[in-house]
């Protein structure tokens, strides 16, 4: 595809920019396919912003024709220009940056106004930015190797004796959103695996995410099991789980659900282990905001921020209604209650909510670096990242589509990665000793998740 | 002696959740004159539990349970002590001594007048030449030739709560500063607090004038004149009112108000909106109820945080103080502030707004000073704010911990600005309240100087300063240039954060904070040692090195200074 079709005005000089906090200036405007780049071409301590489209949430666009309305709707700084006609883009961005150009000539600003809402909403996956990305430094091969479940299982000597790799995914056949090789109990084949993977929705079976070096006990994830309102069973999957706690007398379940909407969940074929088949299994009920109210509480979030008012009263209340930390409080809590599960009580745990690509990696994800310091150093987290969200088959292009700014309308946006983030960051602000990474890692994953959705992953994959 | 009836009970439990326990500890209570002693039976720990009598804010004892009764001690410090006693009757014994030992009527049964550290009289003296306001102020450039010292207030004739020792305008003459101390609140005429050499800019404080609806003094209105004329750079004046602009209205009616801007050329009137005395209290009882909250949920705590408005109001305090600031600093205008009477609201402006325009204020000793100068010298009513006597509940307010909070708030967003840490201002914002030294006690200079507080007790400044070590903030750093000059905060509200260390006992000790400012600390402490070790070895001849740096480590020693009078002379007194 070509993008310069939707590219007609590629350089405009004299625009200025203007942005919270930094004085503004003035300078050239270009727009290539997958950025945006500004440039005051001043020889020393020149300013450029460079933009890559992808990372654009919404734009704003108002125009005006000078010599009908002279000055009407422009700040002051405009109408000294004594061009015909000018235009002002508010640029806002998915890592919640605001940018503000001024564009003199109506069409000019129009063209750059629609290249922008074009380029940067491309449907087709290929077309991204990261098909096009060289970095120079790095090589193709061997930039995917930070961890996969090959090498986690060769670096775990110690679950060799119960646990087994398995290849059952080779062709991502039985679960397209697992990775081709995945840890599982030892006694288990594949053929079990094959029919448990029936059982669970999106063909999710119950696999090793977490071994605890202290006492052996694991953390396991899921889907939920597709039981359907006449209370299906399957053999093998009380088989697979009855293998994951051999030798100890239970385990804990901990559903991302209220025990209502996991009732309800039959409804719809879903379901839950219930106690007279799984019964060495104790279930416990957490319930975790996801999907559409927790997008919708980052937007609301994101407005209290920009409110202007500069009042006390109203920032509380704002934050406060829009239940964002209240999210990252359950969340912590959560993990919290499966690190005891696991730490303090020594028994295996598995993590499941409905399609188990979202909460589910949101607790193991905080249990684990709750629990292992090694996950704590950035070369551990970021391992744990890759293990727990890309390779785990976190939605990332849907759940990242769009940001709080957006009018588009909701579909599958929901920014558990980023409450993901702020729990970190939480954690990070309770024991500033503990995690080898600083703030600024964090914020580095928040707006690059929001500016390409790893998309290559999946699609290597297939 | 006589107010205590039951001076030791065996066999009592003791739960400090603040000490992070869970659990109840069983020991001996010991009543003193001046302190309530906690001395656990494990033979191992046998740790004690000293709490200062004038700490107290309030002994409550609620109906007894069949496994003995029960009574909670409130600190002024915000900690809470359970303390549960087998016998009924000794339980009501030192509850009712403890209702009384915690009020005092008298200044003379304060513990300062009793407390002796191991220091003799010349030090004593010494002590209280600590802080020289008079250095302070040839600090800041004056006298010079636009403010000059006035002998107008020697021996208090002029204003009683004022210093004696006051910097006015230099064309203000004896008759205008009289004149215009008739027309002002308690004769608290127009005096220098603060100088800006930078733009010979000046922060004034006063108290609002006796306007009414229509009133008005020539000579006030020249002393104002005098004020702006004090300034060459500029025509004009900022009067900031730090009430708000409903209250010094109603004021009117009194015969007090504001300044009418038709009668007064050249001033600029603003209104900060900072509430009263009476709101500030019931909004800190509010947020004191926050921080006990015990595991809240996120809505309980982000309602009760707004319901208590205190960030509100903290936020108005930084707010007069970036005023004022901005108006010396960037627009090299000078400000007189006031309130009702100039002795709360108009204290924190001032303060505030000294600590941003100028870095020795944020220093250990420059912080002092401030407090001595804008606080204990310009007549804040420190006993009755902080209830060192029984007295009006009415008069009690936390005027100097608001002022505190927001050295604190700034000290989170300049983190390398600040020589002093959390710990320098809780231990400031404890000695307020423990009457352990005669720093803070009385009204105002005239009754400290009547009481004769300089020859019967001690200063608090020398004792802090000696404990330094552990105030320090390793993040200091001076010659940065974020450290330097004038401190633009940012005051959107996502800035202000609940001050836990000071409300959230609960939570500060249960798991213990990591804190990187103490880790850094030891580093730095630690490749210092090195250091010195280093040079002893190359300094000493070959064969014969010495080792004498080593345990100079200090133990972590209590960090609200409890620690300083533990075991120290109260021997004696629980025989009584």
């Amino acid at each position: 595809m070509e993008f310069a079709e939707h590219i007609k005005t590629a350089n405009v000089e004299d625009v200025v920019l203007r942005q919270p906090l930094h004085p503004p200036s003035r300078g050239t405007l270009c727009i290539t396919g997958h950025h945006l780049l500004f440039s005051d071409r001043e020889e020393s301590s020149s300013r450029q912003v460079l933009l890559l489209l992808r990372n654009i949430d919404a734009i704003e666009k108002s125009v005006e024709n000078l010599l009908g309305y002279p000055g009407f709707f422009s700040n002051a700084g405009h109408s000294e220009r004594m061009s015909g006609s000018s235009g002002t883009i508010t640029i806002k961005c998915k890592d919640l940056r605001v940018l503000q150009l001024d564009i003199p000539g109506m069409e000019q600003c129009l063209n750059i106004a629609h290249s922008i809402e074009t380029l940067s909403c491309l449907d087709s996956v290929s077309d991204t930015y990261p098909f096009f990305y060289r970095p120079t430094d790095l090589s193709l091969e061997d930039q995917w190797d930070l961890s996969s479940p090959e090498k986690h299982y060769s670096q775990m000597k110690e679950l060799h004796e119960r646990w087994r790799l398995s290849s059952v995914n080779r062709d991502y056949l039985v679960c397209a959103s697992y990775p081709p090789a995945v840890i599982v109990p030892h006694s288990i084949d594949d053929d079990t695996l094959k029919k448990a993977a029936k059982f669970r929705q999106g063909g999710r079976f119950p696999i090793l995410c977490y071994y605890h070096r202290k006492n052996g006990m694991v953390i396991v994830r899921s889907s939920q099991p597709l039981t359907g309102a006449n209370r299906k069973r399957c053999k093998e999957d009380e088989l697979l789980l009855q293998a994951v706690i051999d030798g100890s007398d239970k385990g804990y379940i901990i559903d991302t659900r209220s025990s209502q909407q996991a009732q309800q969940a039959r409804m719809t074929g879903g379901g839950f282990e219930s106690k007279s088949c799984y019964s060495r299994w104790k279930r416990l009920h957490r319930q975790m905001e996801r999907g559409k109210s927790l997008q919708e509480s980052l937007i609301k979030l994101v407005e209290a921020c920009g409110d202007e008012s500069h009042n006390m009263d109203r920032w509380l209340s704002k934050l406060e209604n829009s239940k964002w930390l209240s999210h990252v409080q359950t969340a912590l809590s959560t993990a919290g209650l499966l690190a005891e599960c696991v730490e303090r009580d020594g028994h295996s745990v598995l993590v499941h909510g409905s399609e188990g690509t979202d909460c589910s990696l949101l607790i193991s994800t905080l249990a684990q670096l709750i629990m292992d310091p090694h996950c704590r150093t950035m070369e551990g987290f970021l391992a744990l990242l890759e293990r727990e969200w890309v390779q785990a088959g976190h939605p990332f292009q849907h759940r990242c589509a769009h940001s709080a700014y957006s009018h588009a309308r909701l579909q599958q946006e929901s920014p558990v990665f980023l409450l993901l983030l702020d729990c970190v960051w939480q954690l990070w602000r309770q024991f500033p000793l503990a995690l080898g990474f600083s703030e600024a890692l964090l914020l580095r994953l928040a707006s690059q998740t929001r500016r390409r959705p790893n998309t290559l992953k999946r699609f290597r994959r297939k | 002696m006589e107010h205590i009836r039951t001076p030791k009970v065996e066999q009592v439990r003791l739960l400090d959740r603040s000490a992070g326990q869970r659990k109840a500890s069983v020991g001996t209570l010991y009543l003193s004159a001046t302190h309530t002693i906690f001395v656990e039976n494990n033979p191992e720990t046998r740790r004690e539990t000293w709490v200062l009598h004038s700490m107290v804010s309030s002994v409550e004892r609620p109906p007894s349970t069949p496994t003995g009764s029960q009574l909670i001690l409130r600190c002024k410090d915000f900690r809470v002590f359970h303390i549960f006693i087998p016998q009924e009757r000794d339980s009501v014994d030192v509850h009712a001594s403890l209702v009384r030992l915690s009020r005092p009527e008298k200044y003379s049964e304060l513990y300062c007048l009793s407390f002796n550290p191991n220091v003799n009289k010349e030090e004593r003296e010494e002590s209280w030449n600590f802080t020289d306001l008079t250095a302070d102020y040839k600090r800041m450039g004056v006298p010079n030739n636009l403010w000059v010292a006035t002998a107008a207030n020697s021996e208090y004739r002029v204003c009683d709560t004022y210093p004696s020792e006051l910097f006015v305008p230099k064309s203000a003459t004896p008759a205008i500063i009289v004149g215009s101390s008739r027309f002002r609140s308690r004769g608290r005429f127009p005096a220098l607090s603060y100088f800006h050499q930078d733009t010979l800019a000046a922060v004034c404080r006063c108290s609002q004038p006796l306007s009414g609806f229509s009133g008005r003094s020539q000579e006030d209105e020249m002393m104002l004149q005098a004020v702006m004329k004090s300034n060459p750079g500029s025509d004009y004046i900022y009067v900031v009112d730090t009430r708000p602009k409903l209250n010094a209205m109603a004021n009117r009616a009194a015969g007090k108000g504001y300044e009418n801007e038709d009668h007064y050329t050249n001033i600029k009137l603003q209104f900060i909106g900072i509430e009263n005395i009476h709101v500030m209290r019931s909004s800190q009882q509010k947020i004191i109820d926050v921080g006990e909250m015990r595991a809240p949920s996120m809505t309980d705590f982000l309602w009760g945080l707004e319901n208590s408005g205190w960030l509100k109001h903290i936020k108005a305090v930084l707010d007069a103080g970036v005023f004022i600031a901005r108006a010396v600093a960037d627009e090299g205008i000078s400000v007189l502030v006031h309130c009702s009477d100039g002795w709360d609201r108009t204290a924190q402006a001032c303060s505030v707004a000294s600590i941003l325009l100028d870095p020795y204020y944020r220093t250990i000793k420059g912080l002092m000073a401030l407090i001595e100068k804008d606080w204990v010298s310009f007549g804040h009513k420190f006993s009755h704010r902080y209830a060192h006597l029984d007295g009006d509940p009415k008069e009690v307010s936390p005027v100097i911990d608001q002022f505190l909070e927001c050295v604190w708030q700034l000290s989170e967003q300049f983190p390398c600005a600040f020589e002093f840490n959390e710990r320098f201002l809780i231990a400031i914002h404890t000695h307020v309240y423990s009457c352990q030294y005669g720093t803070f006690l009385g009204n105002c200079q005239k009754e400290r100087r009547d009481m004769r507080l300089c020859e019967r007790s001690h200063s608090v400044w020398p004792q802090l300063w000696k404990d330094r070590a552990e105030y320090a903030n390793p993040l200091y750093k001076a010659e940065l240039s974020q450290s330097q000059g004038v401190l633009r905060p940012n005051t959107t509200p996502y800035c202000f954060k609940m001050w836990k260390g000071l409300y959230n006992h609960v939570e500060k000790s249960t798991p213990p904070r990591q804190s990187p400012a103490d880790f850094l600390a030891a580093v730095k402490e630690e490749s210092q040692q090195l250091e010195e070790e280093l040079t002893n070895h190359q300094e000493v001849p070959p064969g014969g090195p010495t080792h004498q740096q080593q345990g100079s480590r200090q133990e972590d020693s209590n960090p609200d200074g409890e620690a300083n009078h533990m075991g120290e002379g109260g021997g004696s007194e629980e025989d009584d």
